[in-house]
């Protein structure tokens, strides 16, 4: 095919639309004040060209005003269930072990818990998921003006139904996280708090005066680690965020995770506890996969690759050199 | 079929270079309805008639210049020559008219630029055929259009979603959603306009029926 010569006019075509654009996002975002009405009906004037593409765009942008009937409430297609501010939801993971914290009750405020191994999902009218994982405490108000959730003891991975008028929030210890319209990952153990973004963003604040800490604002694979009034923060990727959540599927990812941490992992899930009994074997470093509810597979690794002796002492399951 | 065209090409406003007057042999300017209107009905008539044909005038000039490049330039210089043809009189019906106008555009360049593309000529000639076709169901088009218009959003990139569902669905305010988004107000402005233009072409260019688009 051969070389076709534009116009002048069509030369500039992908300029005119670009400026129609930006006239059309200003007027949308801010509004134009009568200076600037005036400048772009000048605009306007100059060529047909440009004022085409205007009008274009506003009608096509015009047909976005239907997307209001979206707000709020759970509206469906018949196709299947739309929830773009789900899709951009904040879906976090809180752990808190230790103290947990007295406020005032409300009639509204409702308390979930599991047992130790225990796996619930609670599901909320605005849209909002809260998977509990073993051994954990939530309260949540969850009201018509307020959504917070208390973070007592253990581990959750939220997915929330945003909704910037009432933006939902979790306290954990004195931290609190707010969703921004994310997935994300709380978890809080031994006295630190540790947040991590799945994807989106969320705010991490501390809003007791008392305890000045700054206010973070994460993004996907941001996790921030707060223990009393610092904060560090640092990046995983996607895999390793993956391995973290793997727990709602019922399992336990090591990669380079001594036999301690593993150890403390599987208590976490087991009734019948794990010991290791000499520091030297602690540090030995275990990769794999395994399931929560099972130590026989984790105490065979122990026995055939680290050739440990296992006892069964007092209802704990010893491991040693 | 009637079209409501004044004699002279050059009148109607096809602008320079439009020689082909076979297309306006016989038609009478006595046949035109419709009085002189003002700047805004003109805009208001190219919205409610010129614009939901984009899909069908997309089509055409896809069909019949094979230079993909050209397609969007073509279009707005459709749109201009049937704008500037409107402020002068408006066309009924506007189907045929903008259909005539792109034939009358393409023909142009074929001769200005001295390419005969043999699948040009043979699919110009299928121009009445196209003619024909009634015109996008209006009723049908207003009950698909929030599925449509949901679909559009679907394929914007995620930022610039975002953005949208925080103005649109959330109804919030630019710094609100530049505070929400932790960007610049100038970044949401610059993620809006880059949206719009997405969307126009998502809603306007493409057949109504998105799942069939390969």
């Amino acid at each position: 095919m051969s070389e076709v010569q534009h116009t002048p006019a069509a030369q500039g075509n992908d300029a005119i639309e670009t400026r129609a654009s930006e006239w059309l996002a200003r007027d949308v975002a801010e509004g134009l004040n009568a200076g600037a009405q005036a400048e772009l009906n000048a605009w306007l004037e100059e060529s047909p060209a440009h004022r085409v593409s205007y009008l274009r765009l506003k009608a096509a942008w015009a047909q976005t005003d239907r997307l209001a009937v979206l707000r709020g409430s759970d509206v469906r297609s018949k196709a299947r269930p739309r929830f773009w501010p789900l899709q951009a939801a904040a879906a976090f993971l809180v752990i808190a072990a230790g103290a947990s914290f007295m406020v005032l009750r409300q009639p509204h405020d409702r308390t979930f818990s599991t047992p130790v191994g225990g796996h619930e999902n609670v599901s909320f009218a605005d849209g909002t998921k809260i998977e509990l994982n073993t051994n954990t405490v939530i309260r949540a108000r969850m009201t018509a003006t307020q959504r917070t959730v208390w973070l007592d003891k253990g581990e959750a991975f939220f997915r929330v139904r945003h909704n910037s008028a009432h933006p939902f929030t979790v306290i954990v210890g004195n931290r609190r996280v707010t969703d921004l319209g994310t997935e994300f990952l709380v978890h809080r153990l031994s006295g630190q708090t540790e947040v991590a973004v799945v994807q989106g963003r969320v705010r991490l604040d501390a809003p007791d005066v008392q305890t000045p800490a700054k206010t973070a604002l994460l993004m996907k694979g941001d996790v921030a680690t707060a223990i009393s009034t610092s904060l560090s923060i640092t990046t995983k990727t996607s895999q390793e965020l993956s391995d973290e959540l793997a727990w709602r599927r019922g399992l336990l990812v090591f990669k380079d995770t001594s036999l301690a941490d593993a150890a403390a992992d599987f208590n976490r899930y087991n009734q019948q506890k794990i010991v290791i009994a000499d520091p030297s074997a602690a540090r030995l470093t275990i990769i794999g996969t395994f399931p929560t509810h099972e130590v026989r597979p984790f105490i065979e690794v122990a026995q055939s690759v680290f050739g440990l002796h296992v006892e069964n002492r007092g209802g704990e399951i010893v491991l040693s050199r | 079929m009637d079209v409501a065209l004044s004699a002279d090409p050059r009148k109607a406003g096809f602008g320079q270079g439009m020689v082909d007057r076979n297309d306006m042999h016989g038609k009478d300017a006595s046949r035109c309805a419709g009085i002189p209107m003002s700047a805004g009905d003109v805009d208001a008539w190219f919205v409610r008639e010129v614009l939901p044909l984009e899909t069908i005038l997309m089509q055409f000039l896809r069909r019949n210049w094979s230079n993909r490049s050209d397609i969007a330039d073509l279009r707005q210089e459709v749109y201009v020559r049937v704008y500037e043809a409107a402020k002068k009189q408006i066309p009924h019906p506007a189907n045929a008219f903008v259909l005539t106008v792109a034939r009358n555009l393409l023909i142009n360049r074929v001769k200005r630029e001295r390419i005969i593309p043999i699948e040009a000529v043979a699919d110009l000639d299928t121009l009445g055929m196209a003619i024909d076709q009634p015109g996008p169901d209006r009723v049908v088009m207003a009950r698909e259009s929030l599925r449509r218009v949901q679909a559009a959003l679907d394929r914007l990139s995620p930022r610039a979603r975002d953005v949208v569902v925080l103005k649109q669905i959330e109804g919030l305010s630019r710094h609100e959603i530049s505070r929400q988004l932790g960007i610049s107000d100038e970044t949401v402005k610059w993620h809006l306009a880059n949206a719009m233009r997405t969307l126009a072409d998502i809603l306007y260019s493409e057949p109504s029926d998105l799942r069939r688009k390969p």
